[in-house]
């Protein structure tokens, strides 16, 4: 009821900056939504005790798998991107998490981060695909229906956000019961989850490719926000302030990945336009501090204020 | 022919370089169990470090020989200065957490250093060309090469040979050695942890440093530079096997020949060679190469 409750509000809200919000609002608002599903793609995969540092490959296809859809055969509708970019993302992470899944800890951040480090370098040096500089790409109509000019960011939001909200309840009730409770296993003792009865390279499986659909969902939404791909999204950097927006939410809830990902963009905002030579700095003692003072992320402090009141 | 001895001699100064980068990576996770992020910062210090007192020592006019023993007392400087300021500062307070945390405090660690180097050097580039065109040209099956690289893989040898050296036939290195087998026991025995914890990560710093200082006459050195290095030895260092010194040199020559032979015969697949060869490692071995093997805990 409660989480059914926040998802009509989050909806509301999102369609009210829509309709309100300017247009640079607008913008970030797809920004932070955009990122705030790949993080919540990374706390599914955290469930399980793993951290990937290569979200960034998945962020990567699904823009790319967006944007070709729009260069290469003419297919300018928005809900058939963000689609093809969470079934591209998808169909990938089915391969490679046959693989992926038999990797724990250190070496499953490695491995993950050398495949994303692989797209990196064949978008670099393929000129058919504008090698660094990307390409644009042009969405003209949502489900068939043709969006005016200057509206087609609002619309895209919205329906970002709606998939966003089913995505969040899905993954909230997934992991309100059984699957949730064997992923935690997986993490503190594989071994016992086995005697169970129960495959943790299945769960871990299962766990990657949500992740995954959901990086190349938020690739895709990034693409139709900026109106263009490029070979940066695939970057180490980019999967590495995926990492950072979880750990600066927390893996508590649900909403953390979308409220840390407000924080990070709000602060990039302003510090980009005040101080660019000290946001990574920033945002380096910022990650710190948290590691020393908050392990539980942001989120623990409302935690605490309910306690409290 | 000539072609392939050039690959072959391109590749080997590439593995050079990636093994002055790597051997320090490798190192600290041996010992203290951290994958360094911050290894790309040192190594961009480094680079600005030797520019300042290289071009310090040519500007005062004096012989241009000296110019690089100005590289490596960079090195030296930036290792054994900031390398224990950012153990005892802040390192000392993470150990016990989850080797995937210490990932990201290194990261953050590198990023204000990114930051640090900006703010310090300015965001131009600079160059520091001596050093590279100093030692004069060579010729190889032809082509002509500066002799500065035969130095690189000198210094790569002298460097591999001193630590190998120090690790195994020093009382020191056995007592390291100890602490990576067993940290604990270790303790238990009267080793004393904390030291060589300080002691190692001020090595691997120097190591960070020492490759930056050494490409810093090659290349223009720009703010950004460590961002691309930390994931090249990332792979060397996992091709060979997290903690393995061996496996770092044999990891920097897989990588240093792949790289030149793709580099020469198929350009357009440079980068993705590099971390083909790395994922191919990790799924045939998924721990790299030389990876000591570990008793299953239940």
């Amino acid at each position: 009821m409660k989480a059914a409750a926040v998802a009509l509000a989050t909806l509301a809200g999102s369609i009210a900056l829509a309709l309100l919000a300017p247009q640079w609002l607008v913008f970030m608002a797809m920004v932070v939504l955009a990122k705030g599903i790949v993080v919540l793609g990374l706390l599914v995969l955290m469930r399980t005790g793993l951290v990937s540092f290569g979200q960034g490959l998945y962020f990567g296809i699904g823009a790319y798998a967006a944007a070709l859809l729009s260069h290469r055969w003419h297919v300018s509708d928005a809900a058939a991107m963000m689609v093809a970019g969470a079934a591209a993302a998808g169909l990938v992470a089915a391969f490679l998490g046959l693989l992926l899944a038999r990797y724990r800890e250190i070496f499953f951040a490695m491995l993950s981060l050398a495949f994303s480090m692989i797209l990196y370098g064949l978008l670099v040096k393929s000129a058919a695909l504008g090698s660094t500089d990307g390409f644009n790409l042009h969405a003209r109509s949502f489900f068939g229906i043709a969006l005016t000019a200057g509206t087609e960011r609002q619309v895209f939001l919205v329906a970002g956000s709606v998939c966003a909200v089913v995505a969040a309840l899905l993954v909230h009730r997934l992991f309100g019961g059984h699957w949730g409770r064997l992923s935690t296993g997986v993490r503190d003792n594989e071994l016992r989850v086995t005697y169970l009865g129960a495959s943790p390279y299945r769960i871990v499986y299962v766990n990657y490719l949500i992740a995954s659909a959901l990086a190349g969902f938020g690739g895709a939404l990034a693409a139709l926000a900026v109106g263009h791909v490029d070979p940066e999204m695939a970057y180490w950097t980019i999967s590495g302030e995926f990492v950072f927006i979880a750990i600066l939410g927390g893996t508590q809830s649900i909403l953390a990945p979308f409220a840390a990902a407000a924080i990070f963009e709000t602060l990039r905002m302003i510090a980009s336009q005040y101080a660019p030579n000290v946001w990574q700095m920033s945002l380096g003692l910022a990650m710190l501090a948290i590691i020393m003072f908050l392990p539980g992320g942001l989120w623990t402090l409302t935690q605490r204020w309910r306690r409290s009141a | 022919m000539s072609g392939i001895l050039t690959v072959a001699f391109d590749g080997i100064v590439y593995a050079s370089w990636l093994f002055l980068m790597s051997a320090g990576l490798t190192l600290i996770y041996g010992v203290m169990r951290i994958l360094n992020v911050a290894h790309g910062g040192l190594y961009a210090l480094g680079a600005y470090a030797a520019c300042s007192l290289a071009g310090a020592w040519l500007g005062g006019g004096l012989p241009a020989a000296g110019s690089f023993a100005m590289l490596l007392l960079a090195a030296v400087m930036v290792g054994c200065i900031v390398g224990p300021l950012l153990e005892r500062g802040l390192l000392q307070w993470m150990y016990g957490k989850e080797e995937v945390v210490l990932v990201l405090v290194t990261y953050a660690v590198f990023l204000i250093m990114e930051d640090v180097i900006k703010l310090a050097w300015g965001v131009d580039s600079m160059l520091l060309p001596e050093p590279y065109a100093l030692p004069g040209n060579f010729s190889l099956a032809g082509v002509p090469y500066p002799v500065y690289n035969l130095l690189l893989i000198g210094m790569a040898l002298v460097t591999g040979l001193i630590l190998a050296w120090a690790l195994y036939r020093t009382r020191q290195g056995k007592l390291l050695l100890a602490v990576i087998h067993d940290r604990e026991i270790s303790m238990a025995i009267g080793i004393d942890v904390s030291r060589i914890y300080l002691a190692t990560f001020a090595v691997g710093a120097t190591l960070a440093a020492l490759g930056g200082a050494l490409t810093a006459p090659t290349i223009a050195v720009t703010p950004g530079i460590g961002v691309e290095v930390i994931v090249l030895a990332f792979a060397v260092v996992v091709i060979g096997g997290l903690g393995s010194l061996g496996g770092a040199a044999l990891g920097a020559i897989m990588v240093g020949l792949v790289r030149s032979a793709t580099v020469r015969y198929w350009p357009e697949a440079e980068l993705f060679s590099i971390y083909a060869v790395m994922a191919l490692v990790l799924i045939a071995r998924p721990k790299g190469l030389f990876a000591a093997q570990e008793a299953r805990k239940i």
